[in-house]
């Protein structure tokens, strides 16, 4: 066999590639690309007709600029022209061109598909497969509409050459998967069926394909492929490795379409004939017995090869779960896998066991690998193993060793990566809910991973703790009593406070018999935590003594004292002083009746799925918890978490949080008592559902709750609630930002008021304020003429994943603006998680009869979250030494847009959020700044630096941060600010 | 499979073949991710991983990665092996797949297309692959004519 044959030379362009390569900037790379792209240029529009190798050069030469990664906007037309000749190499080339740069140019396209046309009815084998390559590589509809009737004919047609029939058939699952509708089923389904038969072995591995994609849709019309699988299955497994010439593949016969067969035979259920069953089960088993056999060769490709087919037999004998004895020979196969030297196979034995583990058949002979499973969990060096280790800890999970398995996972997590903390977090505490015997083991359980990964432990796994606690009377004296015990330690997470401060408001009681946790006692241990918590997890703190003082009226002196302090009645934050105000004047006004059914213990939660499995189904997508969910069929799971129900709408849950507390799914009370259940007050600070009613007094950020779903229509919500969600428009139905809204966002991203917008009619000026993941924003919309304003609709729209990342809740303005006038609209803002686009504000309004409608950025950005952070010298570099992933940082280095001033350097740096650290940098020139990036479900630390580099008119901007979307994100925010 | 890639050890791609239609922004962006990943990965790590709701499968030869990008369905280790026959099939046609790191990029194309397509194995037979590539070769030779250096540089 010759090395690339000498006829193949294109000269100039093996020059060029080889220029390329030897570049030694990126500058020098793009200066040569340009020269090029000159000369290509001009030789195309040049009055000399090129011949078709300078063509085809050409457009050889402009591809490989295009996959370099350069944007390609000529040379199409000369490569539609390369499809008409007779060259081979030059239809080659233009086909090439065609499939990595087509766009749909309808005139372009259809003279594209006019030479595929010709190309498919030449009866030419090279040319027509080149044609069914590209019809493949490109995949489009257009090309679907044009070619999809015609494909199955060439398929099934009895003189189509075998490369023919091939190309032909994965074109066909090509075009199928794109636009399903454009293949039409007939006839020659039968025959595509018969391929299974066909001598070529090529031509089966292709049908394979094709068949087992169609028969998922229309598993009736291609059943007959069952039997030709099986027994084509059975004639490779049972071959020699000779037999099949070139279709072995070191000493494994025809490896690719075994586990092709397979996968296909997964589509159905075991067959139904008893003697197709009978040589499918002896194939599956002679393919076992193979695994036993001494290897053949010690080469890598033979293990693979032969271990491919064999993971592939066991994902079918677990698709069947039929067969006790082929599930528990493959169980063992696996076992043996899991102690292999090699890396690859321990991992896919480890992923195979998560799904044996579901089969009742299996279960208990995956369990007798768990000391191998733990093993693994410890020692593997390898993240992504270990984290199969732990789902198959999780899959292998019942009551018999949950305590083990748990204990495990809880001293695994101490040391555990990052990336996977969280999820192992929720796993122990689903684990721990649903195998717990005893609710003090459930208790400690949760409190243990409060306190190894705190920051990990996410709302729905300390709501639900909570809500356990609450409906099970046995387990409260105990859970008082340990958080107690937790809350001693000098450094608590907040999550802890939390827990602590929820916990002993109810339960607190309970304990107070002991002197040692007497009602003054346990108030000034929560009170010393107090200052050093956010304002979230004070509002519930303050909750916490409101209910103290019913429970313990001993403390109530304190506690008033505690709520008059200026520091609360007239905190900044409008929750805080809220319920400062409000909690102090029930203390004071209330009789002890009232007070005591105001502030009654809270009622229990209605039993529904829990929480956190929902959410791990959302983080793993569906079926990744199904292995408790169907998997563990005994009935063992219903007395701590009561019925275990599927909720067909977590997917569509707009915050995770809402859906807590099951209270989205109860009915709103039908009659409110007045004053409503104190339990409400504390439950607004979580929930956003409806049933976070306004108790004492509404507020109107109680009345933009309810926007987020709309309420019943009898609730009283309704009054202060925006109309039905339907007569906003979605995203889909308001404009594109106005051209200038990116620039309007940027003047915003250092500073918090001023005009967003103003054109003849309109003016709309901000003003905002940001603090912890929470913000306020005021909207001023200017009628700047003298004619009224009609049907004026202001609405914020969250395109794509933003609803799940960021909250903002808006109150409807007035539908008219009288000439002149000004209205203002408050918008409520939580930051859920990081995003990196900011929501629209869509206008619309009539003015003069004519509609008028204009779309803007809204100037929210995730630096408004930042919360700027001091700290010294030796502090940072030690931070920003262990943020020294390649992905943690993002540099920009750019020319300075505007004078370079220290001052307003300054300035800027302070609006974007951060703190500005002195003396950390040794450059005096430089600016060091650190903060922390507050979201409701995750804190990102932030570390900036900006060297100005005067001479040169340049700035060099580094930002370090825990997330690498947020580096870039804030490296790009902030480096169009100078 | 959804995409194959190809890069270098330092993070240039040399090839990349996507089955899936995705916008070239895209492309980029899962371009940028996966050679970082992966070029971030110590030599004894296992050759599979999980990606957005993908598996990778990837192994190195010389200076050159492949990494291959399948579904949950599909098998990791025949993918490994999809790999290396493609690694011999180039290595037949280059003499070292080495050479790949400099010319031929455009050939490279055609193999593939011969060995996959619409991202599963059409033809598993190396002599077959290698069959359709000869005789395109040989069709090639019928249709040039020599000509002289300097006009294939591009200097005339």
């Amino acid at each position: 066999m010759p090395a690339v044959s000498k006829g193949d030379g294109m000269r100039g362009l093996a020059v060029f590639i080889s220029d390329i390569r030897n570049c030694k900037s990126k500058e020098a790379e793009i200066k040569r690309i340009n020269k090029e792209l000159a000369n290509i240029r001009s030789k195309f529009k040049g009055d000399k007709a090129l011949d078709g190798y300078s063509k085809k050069k050409y457009v050889c030469k402009l591809l490989f600029i295009f996959l370099l990664g350069h944007d390609i906007d000529f040379g199409h037309m000369e490569a539609v022209n390369l499809l008409s000749s007779n060259k081979y190499t030059e239809k080659q080339i233009g086909y090439l061109f065609i499939s990595v740069l087509v766009n749909s140019n309808s005139e372009l396209i259809r003279l594209i598909n006019n030479a595929i046309k010709n190309d498919l009815a030449s009866r030419n084998p090279t040319f027509m497969c080149l044609a069914l390559h590209c019809i493949a590589n490109v995949g489009s509809r257009e090309m679907g509409e044009a070619f999809a009737a015609d494909i199955p004919r060439i398929l099934v047609a009895g003189d189509s050459m075998d490369s023919v029939k091939q190309s032909a058939a994965l074109c066909l699952l090509r075009l199928y998967k794109a636009s399903p509708d454009l293949v039409p089923m007939g006839e020659w389904t039968a025959r595509v069926v018969h391929l299974l038969n066909d001598q070529h072995m090529g031509v089966v591995t292709a049908a394979v394909s094709l068949i087992t994609c169609l028969c998922k849709k229309n598993p009736d019309d291609f059943k007959t492929c069952i039997s030709l699988a099986v027994s084509r299955l059975s004639r490779i497994v049972s071959s020699a490795s000779t037999d099949l010439q070139d279709y072995t593949y070191y000493f494994v016969p025809a490896p690719w379409l075994s586990v092709k067969l397979l996968r296909l035979l997964q589509c159905y259920p075991p067959p139904e004939d008893a003697a197709v069953k009978g040589r499918l089960v002896e194939s599956l088993e002679t393919v076992l017995n193979k695994a036993q056999e001494p290897p053949k060769s010690k080469k890598v490709q033979h293990s693979n090869a032969k271990n491919a087919i064999l993971f592939e037999t066991i994902s079918l004998i677990i698709h069947y779960d039929s067969e006790p004895n082929l599930l528990v020979r493959a169980c063992n196969q696996l076992g043996q896998f899991l102690q292999h030297r090699e890396t690859n196979l321990r991992y896919l034995a480890l992923e195979s066991m998560c799904t044996l583990a579901s089969s009742e058949f299996s279960h208990e002979a995956v369990k007798t690998h768990i000391d191998t499973v733990i093993n693994a969990l410890k020692t593997e060096r390898d993240v992504s193993v270990r984290q199969r280790a732990a789902d198959l800890l999780y899959a292998m999970c019942d009551r018999s060793n949950a305590k083990q398995i748990v204990s495990e996972m809880l001293r695994y997590l101490e040391t555990a990566d990052y990336a996977i903390r969280e999820e192992i977090v929720l796993k122990v505490a689903i684990l721990a809910e649903k195998y717990a015997v005893d609710y003090s083991w459930y208790v400690d359980t949760i409190l243990n991973l409060i306190r190894i990964a705190g920051d990990y432990v996410s709302e729905e796994v300390w709501y639900r703790v909570l809500q356990i606690v609450t409906n099970r009377d046995d387990v409260q004296g105990y859970a008082a009593k340990t958080v107690f015990e937790a809350l001693q330690a000098p450094a608590c997470h907040e999550n802890m406070v939390k827990v602590g401060g929820y916990i002993l408001g109810e339960f607190g009681n309970l304990i107070a018999g002991d002197p040692r946790s007497s009602p003054p006692v346990q108030f000034s241990l929560l009170h010393s935590k107090f200052h050093l918590c956010s304002v979230a997890t004070r509002a519930l703190l303050l909750s916490t003594y409101i209910k103290f003082i019913n429970l313990f009226p001993e403390t109530k002196a304190t506690i008033q004292g505690v709520l008059r302090a200026g520091s609360q009645l007239r905190n900044a934050d409008v929750e805080l002083q809220q319920r400062a105000v409000e909690y102090l004047t029930l203390s004071s006004v209330a009789s002890t009746d009232v007070l005591a059914t105001v502030l009654e213990e809270m009622p229990p939660f209605p039993e529904r799925e829990s929480s956190i499995l929902a959410k791990l189904k959302r983080k793993k997508g569906p079926g990744a918890a199904s292995a408790l969910d169907d998997g563990r069929r005994d009935a063992s799971s219903s007395d701590i978490n009561g019925a275990v129900e599927p909720t067909p709408s977590t997917v569509s849950t707009p915050s995770p949080s809402a859906d807590l507390l099951g209270l989205r799914a109860a009915p709103p009370p039908a009659a409110a008592p007045a004053p409503a259940s104190a339990g409400n007050l504390l439950v607004d600070v979580f929930s956003d559902g409806p049933a976070a009613q306004p108790s004492l007094g509404p507020t109107p950020e109680e009345a933009f709750l309810s926007e987020l779903e709309p309420p019943a229509p009898e609730s009283p919500m309704a009054l202060l609630a925006d109309p039905a969600p339907a007569a906003d428009p979605g995203p889909e139905d308001i404009g594109p930002p106005v051209p200038e809204a990116d620039e309007l966002l940027n003047k915003f991203v250092c500073k918090n008021n001023g005009v967003l917008f103003e054109n003849q009619l309109l003016q709309i000026g901000v003003k905002s304020e940001f603090r912890q993941n929470l913000g306020r924003m005021y909207l001023f919309y200017g009628n700047k003429t003298s004619v009224q304003f009609q049907n004026f609709l202001p609405t914020v729209v969250h395109p794509g994943d933003l609803q799940t990342q960021l909250a903002v809740q808006t109150k409807r303005v007035a539908a008219q603006v009288d000439g002149g006038a000004q209205v203002q609209q408050v918008l409520n803002i939580e930051c859920l998680r990081d995003f990196l686009t900011p929501p629209l504000l869509s206008v619309r309004f009539r003015y003069g009869g004519a509609p008028q409608s204009l779309t803007l950025k809204l100037p929210v950005t995730i630096n408004k979250f930042f919360q700027p952070t001091e700290m010294a010298a030796q502090d940072f570099f030690q931070r920003w030494k262990q943020l020294s992933l390649p992905l943690q940082e993002a540099q920009k280095i750019f020319k300075a847009n505007h004078p370079m001033d220290a001052e307003v350097t300054k300035a800027k740096l302070l609006g974007f959020g951060s703190a500005l650290l002195d003396n950390v940098d040794p450059n005096p020139e430089n600016f060091v700044g650190a903060g922390i990036i507050q979201t409701k479900a995750l804190q990102v630390g932030c570390l900036l630096r900006l060297e100005p580099n005067a001479q040169a008119q340049m700035y060099r901007l580094t930002l370090r941060t825990s997330k690498e979307s947020v580096s870039r994100h804030l490296c790009e925010l902030l480096a169009q600010q100078f | 499979m959804q995409f194959m890639l190809l890069f270098s050890r330092r993070g240039k791609l040399r090839l990349q073949k996507w089955y899936v239609p995705l916008s070239d922004k895209e492309k980029k962006k899962i371009t940028r991710e996966l050679v970082q990943t992966v070029l971030a990965r110590k030599p004894k790590m296992c050759s599979f991983l999980e990606w957005r709701d993908l598996k990778i499968v990837y192994r190195r030869y010389a200076s050159l990665y492949f990494c291959c990008a399948i579904e949950d369905q599909d098998n990791e280790l025949i993918t490994l092996e999809i790999i290396h026959r493609y690694v011999e099939l180039l290595d037949k046609c280059f003499g070292s797949v080495c050479e790949l790191d400099i010319f031929n990029f455009e050939k490279a194309y055609f193999i593939l297309d011969e060995f996959l397509l619409g991202g599963e194995v059409q033809e598993t037979s190396k002599k077959n692959v290698l069959k359709a590539i000869e005789q395109a070769d040989l069709l090639q030779e019928e249709a040039e004519t020599p000509r002289s250096v300097l006009e294939e540089i591009g200097l005339t």
